[in-house]
């Protein structure tokens, strides 16, 4: 009955209640552990931790547990406890040729210094149920490779930019600080630091549909998988009243770099353009998607007018928060009786007077 | 009036850190100043959904103090499960008194409504709006919007209201009327019905909007000149009821309807729980007061 909805202090505790009986679901099965999870679903902690923007594995997975596996709801809880940090400081550019690779790969190049590196990866499986794992002793290990790979990996795009045939990344002023989506409102032209950072925390599935939009014909533009690189980075911090760096962890990432041909202009030669992608943990669909993405939405500086959606800076980053979106989508759960009041006392009170007026019968 | 215990020490008084809290406060200043002009501000992730009213919320968490007496509400209602949630919310991050009571509170986070009680001078209304720009439905893009704003060039939203007529016979918005804020913004009052647009004419409270979602901040400061808009010969006009409500009888308020059997019987009670209660204490007696009991329409909230 909808006067349920009036429930009030009373109904909300007994579904919190009800809400914490169903999380556990039957009690004759074990329950599932927080390590379980960040060990066992670390694509799924990844993207929650993308999607939440807090890079903290342990949160994510509790957030998992919590939110009984529901992606959006599990980043909301990272984002709304993101808002109670304090910020100590910006930490050092990530220099990625250093990172200690686990995968990388060329579409561009059969072979490149440093050489393809596989990885772990489901590309080459074939999608057939393995029904081993229905059962619990999957243990396997793995082969290790006869000599470790370089140190150093240069990237596949800066191979190209030596030789003047890829755009340049305009660099910001020395003095420049990039925007920070999080710490002022977004506003429009947006800058590259913004709609990197938007991207980054975008919906997955938001920013796949865009990506696969543009490569379907919605955007120009063919995208060449230039390199993909997966692996554990330093992260380092440099206080201000030190003046040095310090290693403050290791996180993993996925950086995607995409080529894409421009034909140029009056002024500019033809040559490549880039778009950009760097994510959390081992996604690198989402890296994917994100770069094709950045590339449609640098159109403008390019001298291309934006025409479908993927091209425009305020449909692409107004709407590819899933917190933000799914929030408002269902606040629509919300009472609407005082709005919808003054619409049905409209609607009935125009349809009499034009009953009234024009006598036609209505259905 | 109930008397939680204090904060939970767990988060910083109000949620918000005390920069975050700075900056809204910075950002509401320059709201005031400028009356009905939308300000960014750098909108927080808050534990409660977005669209849920994390932009009233946000401000609440800036400016409430110790001292305040905090009243939410939803569609007019103290009792619903969003008002409850938010201020299940302050109580516990703030430890501060809560009210349902109009007069005693001090600040009143609302959604949709705008209470039937007079507000008073030194009273906060603290709105949680979905949608801060007016224009929107008229012209998608914000760099437009913005623009549009800068140069007052309103036409646009005059040909939106023009075009009613001539399609209607009249204008047919009946919630989030745009007003003309001091004789220069226009703003959107989110949405309340536009029966609750006159009160926001010289209130002598302040009137606080916060969009969270949409990163959006901007105010009425204290007797503001608050104008809905219309035309000379198609002036602007409120919604009536051919009755009075139900339980309390009241002829001025705004009413909602319910349905209260399968039989499609209804009747229209009002939307701002606490006036109604207040009313029948006082000996108020609407028409189906009796037959609303048996439908539990008149439980109050614990």
């Amino acid at each position: 009955m909808y006067l349920a909805v009036k429930g009030g202090e009373a109904a909300i505790a007994a579904t919190h209640q009800l809400l914490a009986e169903t999380r556990r679901g039957d009690l004759t099965v074990p329950e599932v552990t927080v390590a379980q999870i960040k060990e066992q679903m670390a694509l799924l902690v990844a993207r929650v931790m993308n999607e939440g923007a807090l890079y903290d594995e342990d949160l994510a997975a509790l957030a998992l547990k919590q939110a009984q596996g529901d992606v959006i709801e599990a980043a909301f809880l990272l984002r709304a406890y993101r808002t109670t940090l304090p910020r100590l400081g910006s930490s050092e550019p990530l220099d990625t040729t250093v990172m200690a690779i686990r995968r990388r790969i060329s579409a561009t190049f059969k072979d490149l210094p440093g050489g393809q590196v596989l990885g772990s990866t489901y590309d080459y499986t074939h999608r057939l149920f393995d029904f081993a794992l229905t059962g619990s002793d999957n243990e396997t290990e793995a082969v290790a490779a006869p000599e470790a790979l370089d140190d150093v990996m240069p990237r596949v795009l800066d191979i190209l930019g030596d030789e003047g045939l890829i755009e340049r990344e305009a660099p910001l002023g020395r003095d420049a600080t990039p925007e920070d989506i999080t710490r002022d409102a977004t506003t429009f032209p947006a800058g590259r630091a913004a709609r990197l950072q938007s991207l980054s925390r975008g919906d997955e599935g938001f920013l796949l549909g865009l990506a696969y939009s543009v490569q379907r014909g919605y955007g120009h533009n063919h995208p060449f998988a230039g390199e993909i690189r997966v692996g554990e980075i330093r992260v380092c911090l440099t206080p201000e009243e030190l003046g040095f760096d310090i290693d403050i962890g290791d996180i993993t990432i996925t950086e995607c770099q995409m080529i894409t041909q421009f034909t140029g202009s009056k002024e500019v030669p033809p040559q490549f353009t880039r778009g950009y992608g760097l994510v959390f943990g081992h996604n690198e669909r989402k890296a994917m998607s994100m770069a094709v993405v950045d590339r449609a939405l640098k159109g403008t500086e390019l001298g291309e007018t934006p025409t479908y959606p993927a091209q425009q800076q305020e449909f692409v980053l107004y709407h590819c928060d899933n917190v933000e979106a799914a929030g408002f989508l269902e606040h629509l759960k919300l009472p609407h009786y005082v709005d919808f009041q003054g619409e049905l006392e409209l609607v009935r009170r125009m349809r009499t007077e034009q009953s009234a007026s024009t006598k036609v019968e209505t259905p | 009036m109930t008397q939680p215990p204090k904060h939970d020490p767990d988060y910083n008084y109000g949620y918000l850190d005390e920069a975050t809290k700075r900056m809204l406060r910075r950002s509401l200043l320059k709201a005031i100043a400028i009356p009905g002009y939308q300000v960014p501000f750098a909108s927080r992730e808050m534990p409660l959904a977005r669209g849920w009213g994390t932009g009233g919320i946000q401000i609440t968490a800036a400016i409430i103090g110790p001292d305040d007496t905090l009243k939410a509400i939803d569609q007019g209602a103290d009792d619903t499960t969003n008002a409850v949630s938010i201020r299940r919310f302050f109580a516990r991050v703030t430890g501060v008194a809560t009210t349902e009571e109009t007069t005693k509170a001090s600040l009143i986070q609302t959604r949709h409504r705008i209470p039937e009680e007079p507000l008073r001078d030194g009273q906060i209304l603290v709105y949680q709006v979905p949608l801060p720009e007016p224009l929107r439905k008229l012209i998608p893009s914000e760099s437009e919007t913005r623009k549009i704003h800068a140069w007052a060039e309103y036409g646009p939203i005059y040909v939106r209201l023009y075009e009613d007529i001539a399609q209607y016979g009249e204008v047919t918005s009946t919630y989030s009327h745009p007003i003309l804020v001091n004789d220069r913004y226009i703003a959107s009052p989110t949405p309340i019905p536009k029966f609750d647009n006159p009160k926001m004419h010289m209130s002598p409270a302040l009137q606080l909007f916060g969009a969270g979602r949409e990163k959006r901040l901007y105010a009425i400061p204290p007797y503001t000149k608050v104008k809905s808009l219309d035309f000379e010969d198609y002036p602007f006009t409120l919604q009536r009821w051919d009755e009075p409500c139900a339980l309390c009888g009241s002829t001025t308020s705004y009413l909602d309807e319910v349905i209260i059997n399968d039989a499609n019987e209804r009747m229209f009670v009002c939307s701002d729980t606490h006036y109604c209660e207040t009313r029948r204490g006082e000996g108020h007696e609407g028409p189906q007061l009796t037959k609303a009991q048996s439908v539990h329409l008149t439980g109050s909230a614990p």
